[in-house]
């Protein structure tokens, strides 16, 4: 917070701040390089078989004619969509039950057990049951996104909110306020690290539902095409799939990590 | 003098599973307006207890409680302010925000209370620190901050639950002073619930002595001191050696 000028030590130290965290940057960019090129030279020298394990130049290839034939763009737009769609349904959806039961303790006594059974139930048991009953359709894919993340999205906020110094809240009774300012004054605020927390594991795990729901019913989407590569052997779709999840998921973490920094003042 | 509070007969137990625990026994107290009356009593004697009854957070189990001649309601719960053992500032709002909460709770805001709000803080030192966070703030500082958002919404009776106890030692000294002297000249009645028998002694115009648990009403001391004199300054005269002496005596029965 100083104005100072500062001290060479000071300068020193920030310095070797800065080229630790270049040198780290670059290490992370050459484990990249390293991986593609070994890969690539394998495949081209016949370390590794490419028709199995496939190779970055056969990648970039396959992403090109995915791209004009099979209209990959579309497919990564369903998965991207079905994902983001069964997050905020698992978001809105998990805080407002939490306030319900916090609003409630006989409600939360009673539904606890329940809570808890469909917390440690396997979701992707429930993938065919719910393709039966609602059909192989976005509503069943969301849904099983939905499934997998809500019930621990439940528990861990009603922990959340019942962690709160109950002074805090004897603090707005005091000052006149009601069960519905305790839960808009404080309750919430003070969950909103918890909040995002949340957020950064659901986006992952709304992902795995939804492709869990696309391998078993669903005629687009990334999920899809893994399950259709690998059973017509077009391995290199099934990669290509597999690396644009990973872009995904840590561009979806990204914004949340964006969404972080605005949120939740930084010391 | 009017009384501002009166208790009558108050009867008070918490229950568990395993059983009742009677907390208060026939209470009785009467404040009157512009008094400081401290409570003092063995620890765990339910001194908080009294506090949440007076304000009504929770209802006695028997007797009645009158705040200005009538039963106590939603509404003339308003009227009381209640200042909690720790400062309770939520780290999410900065210093000026945390002040205007119970304001803001209330709908009270407008732009003469935000006018005053401002007033407070330059005249207790924190307009400075109005936009700053409240882990940036001292104990004593962030205590007056208590304090203010207290004030703000203009109490006739002020009930202090060992606000206090969470600071050091030097702190505390000068926190009760300055908060003992500003409650003073600002002519509010107030209560005090404390386990530190000088600060008891040194703030309050009467001192009651519970018992220990049920707790009961032991015995009221009346302190006389000259009116001018700070909290701080009651401390180096020799009344107060002997009210705390006679307090001591009071909690300690058995020991010479």
């Amino acid at each position: 917070m100083s104005h100072n000028p500062i001290s060479a030590a000071q300068a020193a130290y920030l310095t070797s701040c800065r080229f630790r965290q270049r040198r780290i940057r670059l290490y992370r960019i050459l484990i990249l390089i390293v991986f593609l090129v070994l890969w690539e030279s394998g495949a081209r020298l016949g370390w590794i078989d490419d028709f199995i394990f496939s190779s970055p130049s056969k990648l970039f290839a396959c992403f090109s004619r995915m791209t004009a034939e099979h209209a990959l763009f579309f497919h990564i737009g369903v998965t991207l969509f079905e994902t983001l769609a069964s997050f905020f349904l698992v978001m809105a959806g998990s805080v407002l039950v939490t306030i319900l039961l916090w609003y409630s303790k006989s409600l939360t006594e009673t539904l606890d057990p329940y809570l808890v059974v469909l917390n440690s139930l396997p979701k992707s048991a429930l993938a065919p049951l719910l393709i039966v009953w609602l059909g192989a359709n976005y509503t069943t894919i969301i849904l099983t996104g939905v499934s997998v993340a809500i019930f621990g999205t439940i528990l861990n906020l009603y922990t959340g909110f019942s962690e709160v110094d109950e002074e805090k809240i004897k603090l707005i009774q005091t000052l006149g306020g009601s069960k519905n300012q305790a839960l808009f004054k404080v309750i919430l605020p003070a969950n909103r690290a918890n909040l995002i927390g949340l957020m950064k594991s659901n986006i992952g795990l709304c992902l795995v539902g939804v492709i869990i729901g696309e391998f078993i019913a669903s005629k687009c989407g990334l999920g899809y095409l893994i399950i259709y590569g690998s059973q017509v052997f077009k391995l290199d779709w099934v990669i290509l799939s597999i690396f644009i999840l990973c872009i995904i998921a840590v561009g979806l973490y990204g914004c949340i990590r964006l969404l972080e920094k605005k949120c939740i003042p930084q010391k | 003098m009017q009384s501002i509070l009166d208790c009558n007969h108050i009867h008070y137990s918490y229950h568990t599973l395993q059983g009742e625990t009677p907390a208060l026994c026939d209470i009785r107290v009467c404040v009157d307006e512009g008094e400081f009356v401290s409570i003092v009593g063995p620890s765990g004697c339910g001194k908080s207890t009294l506090l949440s009854l007076l304000c009504g957070l929770i209802a006695p189990e028997s007797g009645t409680i009158r705040f200005k001649g009538s039963p106590l309601t939603e509404q003339s719960r308003r009227h009381i302010g209640y200042m909690l053992q720790h400062d309770h500032l939520f780290e999410w709002r900065s210093i000026r925000k945390n002040v205007l909460l119970g304001l803001e709770i209330q709908k009270k805001i407008s732009e003469q209370t935000l006018l005053e709000a401002d007033h407070l803080l330059k005249l207790y030192g924190l307009y400075r620190f109005k936009d700053a966070r409240p882990s940036q703030l001292s104990g004593g500082m962030r205590q007056r901050a208590a304090l203010i958002r207290t004030l703000l919404l203009h109490p006739d009776l002020l009930l202090l639950d060992e606000p206090f106890s969470a600071l050091d030692y030097q702190t505390r000294l000068k926190v009760s002073d300055d908060i003992g002297s500003i409650i003073r000249n600002s002519g509010k009645t107030a209560i005090l619930v404390t386990h530190d028998l000088s600060e008891a002694v040194s703030l309050g115009d009467r001192v009651i002595v519970l018992s220990p648990l049920p707790a009961g009403i032991q015995n009221i001391i009346s302190t006389k001191f000259p009116k001018e004199l700070s909290p701080l300054q009651r401390r180096n005269t020799d009344a107060f050696k002997d009210y705390f002496n006679q307090i001591w005596k009071e909690l300690n029965p058995n020991e010479p």
